[in-house]
């Protein structure tokens, strides 16, 4: 139970405003906008398990909405020229896996601080992007949208696709050495490095991860729309960090599960909707999200001055 | 104008005189630990007084406590005759109480005089700086104390022996009447030493009383009007170095007897008689980075070697090297005969060696992770098969360590942090135990352990041993060196200086062995 302690009272929170909307606006439960709204967290949903890594190995990268951005355009640059959209994908993941790499290379073996490295990283791409694209929208061919399928069969797809992989990578990382060596070098990483585990090599690797999924994420982005925004990745960064520390995903690292940060996320991503139904000005959405991540914050800094105390 | 060393004048003691600073029967705990027990000690002015004592005989836990950086239990404090009742750094400061640390705690990214000035007139927050007087000041103080340095040079640039030179002009310029020196020639090279020594004389000629701490027993025979010996957090003794002639009133085997003198209390496990073949052999290893100089030693199978020395003497460092933690620069490792070499600690596992390092809430155990996680840790790769982890697997080990070594806790899930100082290093042991290494090497095994946990690991080393495991056991607890190892090996300045026989060495020959002048 204590184990558990956050990760439950963010479930805990979520049900609870659920519950608010069944009883007072039970409109919010209409299927279709419910699964659009759904649908449309599918690529935060993405960076927040790249995201949710990265913290535990005790780094943070906001360079990932930049790295949405460029692998989003690449994506769509091929998918316009007419290539299939596996082509699309395979160019998009790569790109990621790529920018991720460098990440991990400047800051797993040069010992950079990410925040730093990847605060450059993030300028040095949205820059790059606007240079080459200068704002433009691509128009997509019209196979594209929902993988060419009806809507409601895209976006099931798109929910049941993004939860299988959280289901999946949280899987992994408890099953796995590799897992199991995420939470050491993130707790400590000179006694991992003592046990002969090699933190560079499990930092970096991390990063390739993130870089990966968040050309997964450009590309789920992708398919829900006609056309690509070259600006469609800014402040992704933020939403995917902050549900991780809602969810309960130390920035001390060593310690967060994936489905923590999945609930941290659906939680942020329902106060606004909450809003506009409880007929709340939706002004206060940044508040009441800001105030949330503020709980989760102080929360943590309780629960790890008891345990050094 | 500075005597020359070893033909001191009788030093300006006023006999009769209140003393500068008294304690009196000071007590300090840490949890259990009993770190300072009933210490009485005296300090006159213009006196340099010498406190000695084994590690761990409870000097820092003294100077914290002269400080103020630790307030005593218990006992009395009295400065200038005066009993202080709460002293703090701050309070300690106003009293003039000034202390010269080893590590000097200087701000790297400011000049010399801003160092100084900072130290000797906290200024008010938006109060002008007048840099001329400032940089006036500092090029004063250290003129004074004879060091050539630029007060306008970042410290970040200076050496090690310059920045302790800023340090005691801080304190000089501070009006200290007492300054603690805490081991300051431990870097120094002979000349700086000897630049040192003349202001330690000039300081004690103008009435200054100085707490001179050192190892080197030259010095305190260079340096000190008394001695203070500490041993188990008491003081035994204090001694006059000099009589008022000054011929010498005391000799170094005194001294040494007197820091060592206890006899061997704890009951250790009998030694194995029997040998097997050499699994360690080290021939000429050295490593610039680590401080270890042309080391030399073999260790055999069922053998446990002792290595004893001070702080400082890498032994630690040695270790490192052997483990691949700072590889070695030249020299070779033999392990069972074949020279192998060790780039990294994944290395040194592979090829049987494992090392339970020093401290292990450092460098151990994994406070957050449960027990049966920080056993398997480094043995992912040979004990899970395709690297899926066997949860079923895991448990049975851990609740077999558990039980084998005797280690309390709730369960394979209770995490590291959860368990007492003796239990983490069990369970420090367990994971390298479960390695299965053919050489286990061993840093301060029962540092901070109580006395129960403690001789219960002195049974697991020694039944280790006796089931064919190389140990390099080092140990600042020399009880424990002598009563454990079946050799004894003693470093200093990164070198290995002496090999003793562990059943016949006393505490004296290993204590007069790491005291030697290089």
């Amino acid at each position: 139970m204590n184990r558990y302690f956050r990760e439950l009272s963010v479930t805990g929170a979520l049900v609870l405003l659920l519950a608010v909307l069944a009883i007072w606006a039970p409109h919010f439960y209409q299927p279709q906008p419910l699964l659009s709204r759904f649908t449309a967290q599918t690529p935060a949903l993405i960076l927040t398990i790249g995201m949710t890594l990265v913290m535990i190995v005790r780094q943070i990268d906001i360079s990932v909405g930049a790295q949405f951005g460029v692998c989003a355009v690449v994506a769509g640059l091929i998918s316009a020229s007419g290539a299939p959209l596996i082509v699309a994908l395979a160019a998009a993941l790569a790109a990621g896996a790529i920018m991720g790499a460098l990440n991990g290379v400047l800051i797993a073996w040069m010992g950079l601080p990410s925040i730093v490295v990847s605060l450059a990283t993030m300028v040095t791409w949205a820059e790059l992007l606007r240079l080459f694209q200068q704002g433009k929208f691509i128009n997509l061919p019209a196979n594209v949208q929902w993988f060419g399928l009806s809507q409601s069969a895209g976006q099931q797809g798109l929910i049941f696709g993004s939860v299988l992989l959280l289901a999946g990578v949280s899987w992994l990382l408890k099953n796995r050495s590799g897992g199991r060596h995420i939470y050491a070098v993130g707790s400590d990483a000179e006694a991992a490095r003592l046990a002969g585990i090699n933190p560079k090599l499990t930092t970096f690797t991390v990063f390739v991860i993130m870089g990966t999924l968040a050309g997964l994420a450009a590309v789920l982005n992708m398919v829900q729309s006609p056309q690509v925004d070259p600006k469609c990745g800014v402040a992704l960064e933020l939403r995917a960090i902050a549900a991780a520390v809602v969810g309960g995903v130390a920035v001390s690292g060593g310690r967060g599960r994936l489905w923590g940060s999945f609930a941290g996320l659906l939680l942020l991503a329902t106060i606004n909707p909450a809003l506009t139904f409880l007929h709340v000005e939706a002004y206060w959405e940044k508040a009441i999200q800001g105030l949330v991540i503020l709980l989760a914050v102080i929360a943590d800094g309780l629960r790890s001055r008891r345990q050094t105390s | 104008m500075n005597p020359a060393p070893g033909t001191l004048p009788t030093p300006p003691v006023s006999p009769g005189g209140p003393p500068l600073f008294r304690l009196s029967q000071v007590t300090k705990s840490f949890g259990a630990v009993r770190a300072l027990r009933n210490v009485s000690f005296e300090l006159a002015p213009g006196e340099v007084h010498a406190l000695l004592g084994e590690n761990g005989a409870g000097k820092s836990t003294l100077i914290k406590v002269i400080t103020g950086a630790h307030q005593p239990d218990g006992g009395l404090l009295e400065f200038e005759g005066r009993e202080v009742s709460h002293l703090t750094p701050t309070r300690a400061r106003q009293l003039g109480i000034a202390c010269i640390y080893q590590q000097p705690a200087l701000f790297p990214d400011l000049s010399v005089a801003e160092n100084i000035g900072l130290r000797l007139e906290p200024p008010g927050s938006f109060s002008r700086v007048n840099w001329q007087q400032r940089h006036q000041q500092a090029r004063e103080l250290l003129t004074r104390i004879g060091a050539a340095i630029d007060p306008e040079t970042e410290v970040r640039a200076l050496s090690m022996p310059e920045q302790q030179l800023v340090e005691i002009a801080c304190a000089l310029g501070s009006g200290a009447k007492l300054v603690v020196m805490d081991e300051p020639t431990a870097s120094l090279t002979r000349t700086e030493q000897e630049l040192l020594f003349g202001v330690v004389r000039d300081l004690r000629a103008s009435g200054v009383g100085v707490i001179y701490i050192s190892h080197r027993l030259e010095e305190i025979f260079a340096l000190a009007d008394r001695v203070t010996v500490l041993r188990d957090g008491e003081s035994v003794a204090t001694r006059s170095v000099r009589d008022a002639d000054g011929t010498s009133t005391l000799t170094e085997a005194e001294l040494i007897r007197m820091m060592v003198g206890r006899e061997v209390a704890a009951i250790y496990p009998p030694r194995t008689a029997t040998f097997g073949q050499t699994v360690l052999g080290i021939d000429n290893l050295s490593c610039a980075a680590g401080g270890v100089r042309e080391v030399s030693l073999e260790v055999r199978a069922g053998e446990v070697f002792g290595l004893a020395g001070l702080v400082g003497a890498g032994r630690t460092e040695l270790a490192r090297v052997l483990f691949g933690i700072t590889p070695a620069d030249s020299g070779t490792i033999r392990l069972n005969g074949h020279t192998i070499r060790v780039g990294n600690p994944q290395e040194a596992v592979e090829h049987g060696v494992a090392y339970v390092p020093e401290d292990r809430r450092r460098h151990g155990v994994i406070l957050p992770l449960p027990i049966a996680h920080n056993m398997t840790m480094a043995i992912h790769r040979r004990f899970f098969p395709g690297t899926w982890l066997r949860f079923g697997r895991e448990e049975s080990l851990a609740s077999e360590f558990i039980q084998k070594l005797g280690i309390k806790a709730y369960g394979p899930a209770a995490p590291g942090g959860s368990l007492s100082g003796g239990n983490q290093q069990k369970v420090s042991l367990a994971r390298w135990l479960a390695t299965e290494p053919r050489l286990l090497i061993l840093d301060e095994p029962t540092q901070g352990v109580d006395v129960g946990a403690k001789s219960e690991i002195h049974k697991i080393i020694r039944d280790l041993a006796a089931e064919g495991l190389a140990v390099l056991m080092i140990s600042s607890d020399l009880p424990e060196v002598l009563g454990m190892s079946d050799r004894i090996g003693i470093m200093q300045g990164g070198r290995l200086v002496h090999v003793l026989d562990g059943a016949t060495a006393t505490a004296d020959a290993v204590m007069t062995a790491a005291l030697a002048a290089a």
